[in-house]
């Protein structure tokens, strides 16, 4: 069938000329589009107005929080769980294979969620959105990550960094395009929720074909113009490969494990209380009367940690090319300690602008530590399958997906319950945090060069991405 | 040389700079009004 050697591995390989320029926007159309994911809340309260037509006034029969909350649950541990089932394929068939795959469920999901909405079944939106969606988040966050790898052997971070940093952009797109859409279907149909989930659907598919057709795998031994590899020892970073199976026996992989999902739930924390605590700090009976800050105030800072945290997916994975990746993640947790610590300090001083500023700086390194790891990856395990064992990794992101919420929630609840207000509601959980981080620290710490004995023999090496 | 050949026909067609920069914008639109949108709403803490 011709679409099926379209998507061959061997029709994606690049000729000669070809400009490696071309990858970043290719797995950038990937991963812009499915970072839509981080902005789901935003339909979490039209659809829980379906029946009633009113946001403020649900109907007992409309769709209730904790029921939209578990779409995005299921569709981020899907995101774990497919990228670690689906990564050895990734590798056998290649990347744009894969990327259809991503674009076709993800679309998929949106057009399953639709008829969900349509028909108010939260099944089938668990089972569109959720499930369906969840897979192509997974593949498809993993689909680009070794080809840029393998194009910018060079400077691997800030290949990665770039992908990476269009799942934090993601949202960004997807939230204001969300709620102008659903603005001009409300007349149409309930909250305007189902054609803007068709509607979206169709265009996050032709955006991510663009990335599916201009994607290309180098040819074998190629290597950029003037580009030598470096031929100092340094011992954390191989030369060798190592397979997806065999990393998953190694302790490096579980200490990176520890160190990705430290860092994820430690950032979710503040993520998750941005909101909540600079209104209840700084309010206006703590700050004078007009001088506290709003919920529009409020949700500017959540917008400008988002920033951020797109901004540290970038600077932090590419500052890893030079300073090295184990350093990289000593600053993530020996400045993230420092910072946590200091965040209900400065709460309880009342210092706006310095709150702020801590903030953003320990939101870029949320974001540094979600584009680091596949160099880090490809440091310590090869080429070979890194996007294989980047998959099996991203376990612990679905991991901490679930434990940051409940770790913030139960403790921010007990503080409560003790008659505690405030910034000093908050405090143990920001401490709690930073002992969260020295967790990570030490497992960094801990992070040595692969044994050889788990390497693939050069004469056994499989023949997979090019 | 940048490359090692091993063409197809699709493949062989090399790609010029201004596919470069046509991609670039095909993506960077999308981020730059995201990042635009997000931006304006950060203003309100200013305010």
């Amino acid at each position: 069938m011709a679409t099926d050697s379209l998507l061959d591995r061997s029709r994606t390989i690049a000729g000669p000329g070809f400009n490696r320029w071309l990858i970043p926007p290719a797995a950038l159309a990937i991963h812009l589009a499915i970072g839509q994911a981080y902005a789901f809340s935003v339909f979490k309260k039209p659809m829980g107005a379906l029946i009633s037509g009113n946001v403020d006034a649900p109907a007992p029969a409309d769709w209730t929080p904790a029921q939209l909350g578990v779409i995005f649950s299921i569709a981020i541990v899907l995101l774990g769980l497919s990228a670690a089932v689906f990564g050895k394929w990734l590798e056998r068939v290649g990347p744009r294979k894969a990327m259809l795959a991503s674009a076709l469920c993800f679309s998929g999901g949106f057009f399953i969620g639709a008829l969900g909405v349509h028909l108010h079944s939260i099944w089938l939106v668990y089972f569109g959105y959720g499930f369906v969606g969840g897979i192509g988040l997974g593949i498809g966050y993993i689909s680009p990550v070794s080809t840029l790898i393998k194009w910018f052997p060079d400077r691997p971070g800030v290949a990665t960094g770039m992908a990476i940093m269009g799942f934090g952009g993601g949202a960004m797109i997807g939230s204001p395009l969300a709620v102008a859409l659903m603005d001009h279907y409300k007349a149409s149909a309930p909250m305007g929720v189902a054609p803007t989930f068709l509607t979206m659907g169709l265009i996050y598919l032709l955006f991510m074909l663009f990335g599916v057709f201009t994607i290309r795998v180098p040819a074998e031994g190629w290597k950029p113009e003037g580009y030598v590899p470096p031929t100092t020892a340094n011992a954390m970073i191989t030369t060798h490969n190592v397979d997806a199976d065999t990393a998953i026996k190694t302790p490096q992989f579980w200490l990176l494990w520890v160190v990705l999902c430290m860092n994820v739930t430690a950032g979710i924390g503040v993520l998750e209380t941005a909101s909540p605590l600079i209104q209840e700090t700084f309010s206006d009976k703590s700050m004078g009367a007009g001088l506290g800050v709003t919920a529009a105030a409020a949700a500017g800072f959540v917008g400008l940690l988002s920033l951020f945290n797109l901004l540290g997916r970038f600077f932090w994975s590419s500052a890893s090319d030079k300073i090295g990746r184990k350093p990289t993640y000593m600053i993530y947790f020996g400045l993230g300690i420092v910072l946590y610590a200091l965040v209900p300090t400065l709460a309880a001083s009342a210092s706006l602008s310095l709150f702020v500023i801590v903030s953003c700086v320990i939101l870029s390194m949320y974001g540094g530590g979600f584009a680091t790891i596949p160099a880090y990856l490809r440091d310590l395990f090869g080429t070979m399958q890194v996007g294989a064992i980047h998959g099996r990794l991203l376990t612990a992101w679905s991991t901490a997906g679930v434990l940051g919420p409940l770790i913030v929630n139960f403790l921010h609840e007990s503080q409560k319950s003790k008659g505690l207000t405030g910034a000093a509601a908050y405090q143990t959980v920001f401490y709690t945090m930073a002992g969260l981080l020295v967790i990570g620290f030490l497992a960094n710490l801990l992070v040595k060069a692969v044994d050889a004995r788990y390497h693939v023999k050069e004469a056994a090496a499989p023949k997979v991405a090019a | 040389m940048e490359t090692k050949t091993n063409s197809t026909p699709e493949a062989a067609a090399s790609s010029s700079s201004l596919q470069v920069a046509l991609a670039w914008v095909y993506v960077g639109v999308p981020l730059l009004w995201g990042v635009s949108q997000t931006f304006i709403k950060a203003l309100a803490l200013f305010k």
